[in-house]
């Protein structure tokens, strides 16, 4: 495939909590959007988005339960739990902080 | 959470899911290519591709599951181990420490577990008190109860829910060739309803069987039946017989009931209030609290109770009290403070195990400094090299621990063989569960323990400082350096401390059985005979049967001598109030004496000098009363005069018993016991009254060898006559000594062990040393140092802390010898012998493990030394 770079660290967890604050998504779902979202910028190896999307679960912010799609397979879905959502807040201050700090230095050396 | 449970309950049903949502995914993924236009394998294989595989995601998903948290444990068991088995003389050594350490301590716990720990098979046990009442002033005179004072306390007591009281001792019964001696009691019906036990089938005993004149009735334990009966319900309603009478059996307790002691057989007691006094003491008792009531309550009604009968009865008013004990405490009185100083003496052991595993886990540690710092350059976090350093300790922790664990189980059976009593039956001291959770548990403890200080010292350093020390392995820092000799000063201070108890204990134990005890214990042999009243009804054919067993036993070849006495030596425990002929007394002042009746040749066979007048002869028996008294006695109450022609009458005032004319005084002797200071003693010579069944043969040689002659002669003369109690004396003063002698090798070999581990960590200690400052002293010798200014340079470090460790164990010692006090005999805790001797043993050991470090010091080559550098 081609070289297109990884998600920064930490990141990918707060896209998923963004993408799945927007309603009930299974895992497929999930990676289109951030496909889709992130205009094929970033390269979303499956491989990382599913150890991501167990953990977010088991830490709370997620959960998940197995429900029918339109096509009537079964998948599992995830929903953002409210622990989730205030993780999601907490993570958003942090990253507009740091990208803040990032720009204002990359302002002030140029 | 509930996905964690489910993981660890069915990870199957996991992995199936998971496996369902990745399939979804790339059915998805592969539908979306085929819209795309591609065929569907192209469309599979793209997403499986676009995936990162099926199998990888699958297995980066597990990954990061707890479970894995696992698998890096047991990958840190797998370095662990291999690091263990790289070093194997450290190893055996940290092992062989702790499994030392760990055993001693299992061993000693287990011992405590059997008696204080391990519940008696009593229901409610904390409700079942030991009465006993003693005299106010005699501190021998205690532990028995009166017969009609038992009657009229059982009468008003509100407090307890019943009393009974018991006699132990052996039943003769008849078998189908000769009599079988079975360890049994005499008991009333309170004692079961006390212990309240039901019994396995029939019934125990009741009010009835226990009045003068019932039916004789049998009560037998399930081990009994099990032998005699086969296990047979008939046994019930047949009789146990003895020479003398038949009880029908009417109940079987269930198994492990024996009580009191080993007790096989309950028959009951009838004593007959009429003929029963307010004056003898010779009964034990035991009683069952209500519910809610307090000992100590309990102990005031008795007490108050006992004042209400003593005014009641002013003649027999002795003003003796009573009190009430929790049953185990009773028990256990003789050996609970043994135990207890018992378990101290092998904590200090453990801590002194653990001090010296923690020191070499120290020099370890440092000799892998930079293997640290390169780890933790590369990126370990702190956290994962101390998990790694604690699971090291907890492996040698773990192997400690099973060789603890097998050290206790074989040391157990080496230390009951130490014990030359037959326990009673409720001491139990097998390893069992309690037992072992204990070892796991010390065995955490000592691992963490010594992993402690080097996992906080050795991961948390200065990072660049030890890799610029390179590998040589030698970064002590100050702290660490401190640390180290902290822990060697540790050990030797507890050795110290461990040597003078142990000192004490031995000098006393010495003491105790190589006093003198008056007569000659060298092959001397005492047999009890058991004859049935019905063939010697009255006093004239007992003492035919006295006389012909002394002539003939006398006759054997290799018997010096014979008497007969009614207790051996040292376990006389008869005793009698007494007058002095025109000083009379209140009973309540009147003092008791250890009473012996005797036949003729009783002191020529012990060799017991007589001092004045003279022996009896058989002319005494029935004869006006006569007595001889120890030189104690005779001193005590005629000190400026003679005491032949005094005279003596036994018994409360009231009882006008006859007076007995002292017509000989003889050398004191120990009849009592060994610990027994009291020598005051006086002989009557045997009657009608009072047939003395145990005879004392003085043998040529080792008496033991006679017993089967012996024996063959006495059933030769009479079939139902059995003999019991075959014991030499030197055999009795064992058993009079054997819990001083238990606790005194178990203190011994504690104490070497303990010694041993803090001579090899001394050892350690001073060999790492001078490995650090070989350079040092390489230099000093090329620079012209003298090989005793080396000396000195070594030895004085060594010295210091041997001066310290002695210091600071003087100090522990002074505090902690106090709770040997109540095991010790006529010695006191401060025992110069014994603390002089603690002080030379450690020096000695000390100055030994210095010997090969010191030499190493002086052989240092200054050529090769310095090269290394």
């Amino acid at each position: 495939m081609t070289d297109r770079p990884e998600f920064p660290k930490g990141t990918l967890d707060m896209l998923i909590l963004k993408i799945v604050g927007l309603g009930p998504t299974h895992g497929y779902a999930i990676s289109q959007r951030i496909q889709q979202i992130s205009n094929d910028v970033f390269q979303l190896t499956q491989g990382s988005l599913y150890p991501a999307l167990h953990r977010l679960e088991d830490q709370g912010w997620l959960a998940a339960e197995w429900k029918e799609t339109d096509t009537g397979r079964e998948a599992k879905y995830y929903k953002l739990t409210r622990k989730g959502q205030r993780q999601f807040d907490a993570e958003v201050l942090t990253w507009k902080r740091l990208t803040d700090a990032v720009t204002l230095i990359l302002q002030t050396t140029e | 959470m509930i996905r964690w449970i489910q993981r660890l309950f069915s990870p199957r049903a996991v992995d199936r899911q998971l496996g369902a949502e990745l399939r979804f995914h790339l059915d998805q993924q592969a539908g979306d290519f085929m819209a795309q236009g591609m065929n569907r394998e192209e469309a599979y294989r793209r997403a499986a591709i676009a995936m990162g595989g099926l199998e990888q995601v699958r297995q980066r998903c597990r990954d990061r599951r707890w479970e894995n948290y696992l698998e890096g444990l047991s990958s840190d068991f797998q370095l662990a181990l291999r690091r263990l088995l790289k070093e194997p003389r450290f190893s055996i050594l940290a092992v062989a420490a702790l499994g030392l350490g760990i055993g001693s301590t299992t061993l000693v716990f287990s011992l405590a577990n059997g008696l204080l720990l391990r519940p008696l098979p009593y229901p409610h046990l904390d409700r079942v008190v030991a009465v006993d009442e003693y005299s106010p002033t005699d501190v021998n005179e205690k532990g028995t109860v009166n017969f009609l004072n038992y009657v009229d306390l059982r009468a008003r007591t509100r407090l307890l829910s019943d009393i009974g009281i018991y006699d132990e001792g052996n039943i003769d019964v008849l078998g189908r060739d000769s009599a079988e001696s079975i360890p049994g009691a005499i008991t009333t019906q309170g004692v079961f309803s006390v212990l309240a036990v039901a019994p396995l089938l029939g019934r125990t005993l009741n009010h009835d069987d226990c009045l003068p004149n019932a039916p004789l009735v049998a009560v037998i334990s399930q081990e009994f039946w099990q032998q005699h009966y086969g296990g047979d319900p008939s046994a019930l309603g047949q009789y146990v017989e003895t020479e003398d009478h038949r009880f029908r059996i009417i109940g079987v307790m269930p198994a492990g009931f024996h009580f009191p002691g080993r007790a096989e057989l309950w028959l009951p007691l009838q004593t007959d209030p009429a003929h029963a006094n307010r004056t003898d003491y010779n009964r034990n008792a035991i009683a069952r609290l209500k519910p809610g009531v307090s000992v100590a309550a309990a102990n005031a009604e008795l007490e108050s109770l006992l004042q209400e009968i003593h005014r009641e009865n002013p003649v027999s008013n002795n003003n003796w009290h009573i009190r009430a004990v929790s049953l185990r405490r009773a028990l256990t009185a003789d050996y609970s403070r043994a135990v207890m100083s018992l378990l101290v003496a092998v904590a200090f052991l453990l801590l002194i195990a653990c001090a010296n595993v923690s020191y070499l886990l120290l020099v370890r540690a440092s000799a892998r400094a930079s293997e640290m710092a390169v780890r933790a350059a590369i990126g370990a976090s702190r956290r994962r090299l101390m998990r790694q350093l604690g699971t090291e300790s907890l492996m040698l922790g773990a192997a400690g621990c099973a060789l603890g664990v097998l050290l206790a189980y074989l040391g157990t059976p080496a230390l009951l063989s130490l014990i030359p009593i037959e326990l009673p039956s409720w001491m139990n001291f097998s390893v069992d569960v309690r037992v072992l959770f204990f070892a796991l548990g010390i065995a955490l403890l000592t691992a963490l323990g010594a992993g402690l200080a080097p996992m906080l010292s050795s991961t948390g350093g200065d990072l660049t400082l030890a890799l610029r020390e390179g590998g040589r392995g030698q970064s002590s820092s100050r702290g660490q350096k401190t640390l180290r000799r902290t822990l060697i000063v540790v050990e030797l201070a507890l050795s110290m401390v461990l040597l003078v108890g142990a000192g004490v204990m031995v000098h006393s134990f010495r003491d105790l059985i190589s006093q003198n005890l008056g007569y000659n214990s060298q092959n001397l042999l005492s047999l009890h005979i058991n004859y049935p009243d019905r063939s010697y009804p009255d006093g004239s054919k007992a003492r035919a049967l006295v006389v012909e067993l002394t002539e003939k036993m006398a006759a054997l070849p290799g018997v010096i001598s014979v008497a007969a006495m009614t207790e051996p030596p040292l376990e006389s425990s008869w005793t009698r109030i007494f007058t002095i002929e025109g000083r009379p007394l209140p009973l309540k002042d009147m003092k008791f004496v250890t009473h012996i009746v005797i036949t003729p040749g009783y002191f020529r066979t012990l060799q017991l000098p007589l001092l004045q007048g003279r022996d009896f002869s058989e002319a005494d028996y029935d004869a006006p009363n006569v007595l001889i008294v120890s030189q104690s006695f005779a001193a005590r109450h005629w000190p400026h005069e003679s005491a032949i022609g005094k005279r003596v009458r036994f018994g409360p005032p009231w009882n006008q018993e006859p007076w007995h004319t002292v017509i000989g005084v003889v050398a004191d002797s120990k009849m009592r016991g060994l610990q027994q200071a009291e020598t005051a003693a006086v002989y009557l010579p045997y009657s009608s009254e009072v047939t003395p069944a145990t005879f004392l043969v003085r043998a040529s040689a080792d008496p033991l060898q006679l017993a089967p002659a012996l024996r063959t002669l006495i059933t030769g003369i009479d079939r139902s006559i059995s003999v019991s109690r075959v014991l030499t004396l030197e055999q009795i003063r064992e058993r009079a000594s054997w819990r001083q002698r238990f606790f005194s090798v178990l203190m011994t070999c504690f104490t070497g062990i303990a010694l041993i581990l803090a001579a090899v960590g001394f050892y350690a200690m001073l060999s790492y040393s001078v490995f650090l400052q070989r350079q040092e002293i390489a230099v000093r010798i090329a620079l012209g140092a003298s090989y005793s200014s080396v000396l000195r340079l070594v030895m004085s470090e060594g010295l210091r802390l041997v001066g310290i460790g002695r210091a600071a164990g003087a100090v522990l010692a002074t505090g902690l010898t106090r709770l040997l006090q109540s095991q010790i005999f006529e010695v006191s805790p401060m025992d110069p012998l014994a603390w002089i001797a603690a002080v030379l043993v450690l020096i000695v050991v000390a100055g030994l493990a210095m010997f090969d470090p010191v030499r190493k010091a002086i052989r240092v080559d200054p050529v090769v030394a310095l090269r290394e550098q």
